[in-house]
């Protein structure tokens, strides 16, 4: 007994400890696009995923939709876990229930093939799922647990480990060019986008942490068009960086905002959607310069933009993956309000009339 | 009105506080009573453990957020992370099971306390992932407050030891006072939850040293609206927030643990008056109905089996009597963490150290015969 309270005293302790060493984060200007695009009608379908009793969603990382419209949803649930839901929102099934790499949920995509992949950055892992649910390629390893290795959790700052071709420092997202060349932004710890061939092969990186092109700070998401362009989300630096297929720069845009999220939609019109998200600490001086996400051409024009943050439905609380399967029906994953919404834009709906 | 007490009149009010603090505890009447702690029917193989929290909603439905299990960390390749040790249980109003809620939630990591709002959402309070999480009736979550952290630090980094914050970052608690806390739903460790009579929600947030030490204001949707409160015995400054009530009135009531008090404030957070004398209030709660009552529990420490006394008291602070007192026994109370007021005279009461709810029916016609 006095051994369990003094376990839950150390952990409570360890907890708070946690929160003491975040730091506050400075406030930006609204983005400069924020004037000028256009508000973009929108609602968002009410109770469109829809769990069985004893399921429940924690913070809603990662969504995605396949070629029949299936919903993925990652969540960092007590544990981190993957469902199926079906295109109305019914619950299918759990896939890799207890995986060796699900230790703290980042990001879901599906190719197009189907196949499911996950980005963990618990474990520093990237998992393909075929259609049917197994597990058909691993990048990335998770170390080896040892004896005293769980209390060797470096100090906060400590400068990561030389970036190395197949580990990840806490990587974050996951796209694939018209070849099936797999890119990865990684991530959190190192800063750079890494490129393989589809069978899993490294072929190059590039980046390093820095404010300068082809530099990252945090490059948290990734998406690729029908030419093989890659965007980087480049969040801490506030910028999206367009790449060719050979990771070249070719482009940066710069004026809307931190990109949390982006996603470029299927289709001979591509368009580009990015997520401005407020920080997911909850700062309520971020309210008024964050929360919206723009549609763009994929050379940046700004078309539009809809969303404010908050917590009811229509709002958005840390928008963290944006699913564009479709150009005006998007799934998208909240952080904080631990939840994935429906949202359907009536870009032509009865002029802008407003949000909900 | 014995318990107010005016703090600009230094050495005289000091006197005064002491003789009516005194008086308090010597001279309250006692409130005959009788409990009844096996009217919660557990079903096989689910235990209680500690709990934290206990509420009722419109149906007499009761609900208990309690410490079960054990917390559980977990190692990724560079961080680590906690999840598990705090379960939601429903029951009906004769005390049969009916459900849990939330299982494996995210949020779930140490019970704080559960409360029912008017429209019977199920709040729970954890100071384990520093988060409060409101369900709607049927289980789901509707709304939450406050981020787990993503994962912690193993060992734990002692607070004098906290690497400095990167240059060109804002100082420490945002320059408003050690445990103001952020500008938003960004806990640490809070304890309670309550709602004004429009909807606007008071967060007390939260414990000891290493917690927040305010009351955090939000609107019905959920907006934040201000926040008050830094860490202190000055009026408006708290040690330790422990539990959080509001009348009919809109008035916040503050049990302000570390400084032995009952802090009242306007619904704005303007500080009104305080109540003392009834010792170290841990749990507290407002009666519904027209004449409303405030119930405060003077809970013993968890290593000794002192005091542990409930206080009835009108919302003016004036003592209307009071009841029980530490132990293990029957009608004993073990560090009473919750109280929720059924009504005036039937209180649900739970206690960390006797991992017990009791059901409290005062008899306060009773012939004042004492109550034990």
């Amino acid at each position: 007994m006095r051994r369990f309270l003094q376990f839950l005293c150390f952990t409570i302790g360890i907890l708070s400890c946690a929160r003491i060493v975040s730091a506050q984060a400075q406030i930006p200007p609204r983005p400069s696009a924020y004037a000028t695009a256009p508000d973009i009608s929108y609602t968002s379908v009410p109770n469109f995923i829809k769990l069985p009793t004893g399921l429940y969603l924690g913070e809603g990382i990662g969504v995605a939709s396949n070629s029949k419209g299936h919903v993925f949803v990652y969540t960092r649930s007590g544990r981190t876990r993957l469902f199926e839901f079906d295109q109305t929102g019914e619950y299918l099934r759990e896939i890799g229930e207890g995986l060796y790499a699900f230790e703290m949920a980042h990001i879901v995509r599906t190719d197009a093939q189907d196949n499911i992949w996950v980005v963990d950055e618990g474990s520093n892992m990237v998992i393909e799922f075929n259609p049917q649910g197994r597990v058909t390629m691993t990048l990335g390893r998770k170390p080896e647990a040892g004896p005293g290795w769980a209390y060797t959790t470096p100090p906060p700052r400590t400068p990561p480990p030389p970036a190395q071709p197949y580990v990840f420092n806490r990587p974050t997202d996951i796209t694939w060019d018209p070849a099936g060349d797999i890119f990865i932004s990684d991530g959190y710890g190192n800063s750079r986008v890494i490129k393989y061939d589809k069978n899993g092969k490294f072929i190059k990186s590039v980046g390093s942490f820095g404010t300068a092109p082809l530099q990252f700070n945090t490059p948290h998401t990734i998406a690729s068009d029908a030419q093989g362009n890659i965007y980087v989300g480049d969040r801490g630096n506030r910028r999206i960086q367009i790449l060719d297929s050979d990771l070249n720069l070719k482009k940066i845009i710069d004026n809307v905002g931190a990109p949390w999220a982006v996603c470029i939609t299927r289709g001979p019109h591509q368009y580009l959607y990015s997520s401005n998200s407020n920080p997911d600490n909850n700062d309520s001086r971020f309210v008024p310069v964050s929360g919206e996400i723009y549609k763009m051409e994929l050379d940046g024009t700004v078309l539009g933009k809809f969303g404010k943050p908050g917590k009811l439905l229509g709002e958005f609380s840390t928008v963290h993956e944006i699913d564009c399967r479709s150009e005006n029906e998007l799934l998208i994953s909240e952080i904080t309000s631990w939840r994935v919404q429906k949202i359907v834009l009536h870009p032509s709906g009865g002029a802008s009339k407003g949000s909900r | 009105m014995l318990m107010k007490s005016s703090l600009k009149l230094p050495l005289f009010a000091c006197a005064l506080l002491c003789a009516t603090s005194m008086f308090a505890q010597s001279s309250a009447p006692e409130l005959p009573y009788d409990t009844n702690s096996t009217f919660l029917k557990w079903p096989e193989h689910i235990y209680m453990g500690e709990p934290a929290g206990v509420a009722h909603n419109s149906k007499g439905h009761i609900f208990v957020y309690t410490r079960t299990g054990s917390v559980n960390l977990s190692t990724g390749s560079s961080r680590t992370f906690v999840r598990g040790g705090a379960r939601l249980f429903e029951f009906d109003q004769t005390g049969k099971f009916v459900r849990e809620i939330g299982q494996d939630l995210y949020g779930f990591v140490f019970a704080e306390n559960v409360r029912v709002d008017p429209q019977d959402n199920i709040w729970v309070v954890d100071s384990g992932s520093s988060m409060v999480v409101k369900f709607d009736p049927e289980g789901r979550v509707a709304m939450t407050f406050g981020r787990k952290p993503e994962a912690v630090s193993v060992p734990a980094i002692p607070p004098e030891s906290q690497p400095e914050p990167p240059p060109g970052s804002a100082p420490p608690f945002g320059g408003r006072g050690p445990g103001a806390g952020a500008l938003g739903d960004n806990f640490n460790r809070p304890g309670d939850v309550a709602w004004d009579a429009a909807g606007n929600i008071f967060v007390a947030d939260g414990h000891g040293l290493a917690g927040n030490a305010r009351v955090a204001k939000f609107d019905k949707d959920g907006r934040f609206v201000k926040t008050w409160g830094s860490r202190g015995s000055g009026n408006g400054q708290f040690n330790t927030p422990h539990s959080i009530a509001v009348d009919a009135k809109g008035n916040v009531y503050v049990a302000d643990r570390g400084n032995k008090r009952i802090q009242v404030f306007d619904n704005d957070g303007n500080f009104k008056t305080e109540y003392t004398g009834i010792g170290a209030p841990l749990a507290m709660c407002v009666t519904p109905g027209t004449h409303q009552y405030l119930y405060a529990s003077n809970s013993n420490e968890s290593g000794n089996l002192e005091n542990g006394e409930i206080y009835k008291l009108e919302l003016d602070g004036t003592v209307v009597g009071k009841f029980g007192m530490a132990g293990k026994g029957p009608k004993e109370f073990g560090t009473v963490h919750a109280l929720d007021c059924r009504s005036e005279n039937e209180i649900y009461v739970g206690e960390l150290l006797n991992w017990r709810i009791q059901r409290v029916t005062l008899h306060p016609g009773g012939g004042g015969k004492g109550s034990r």
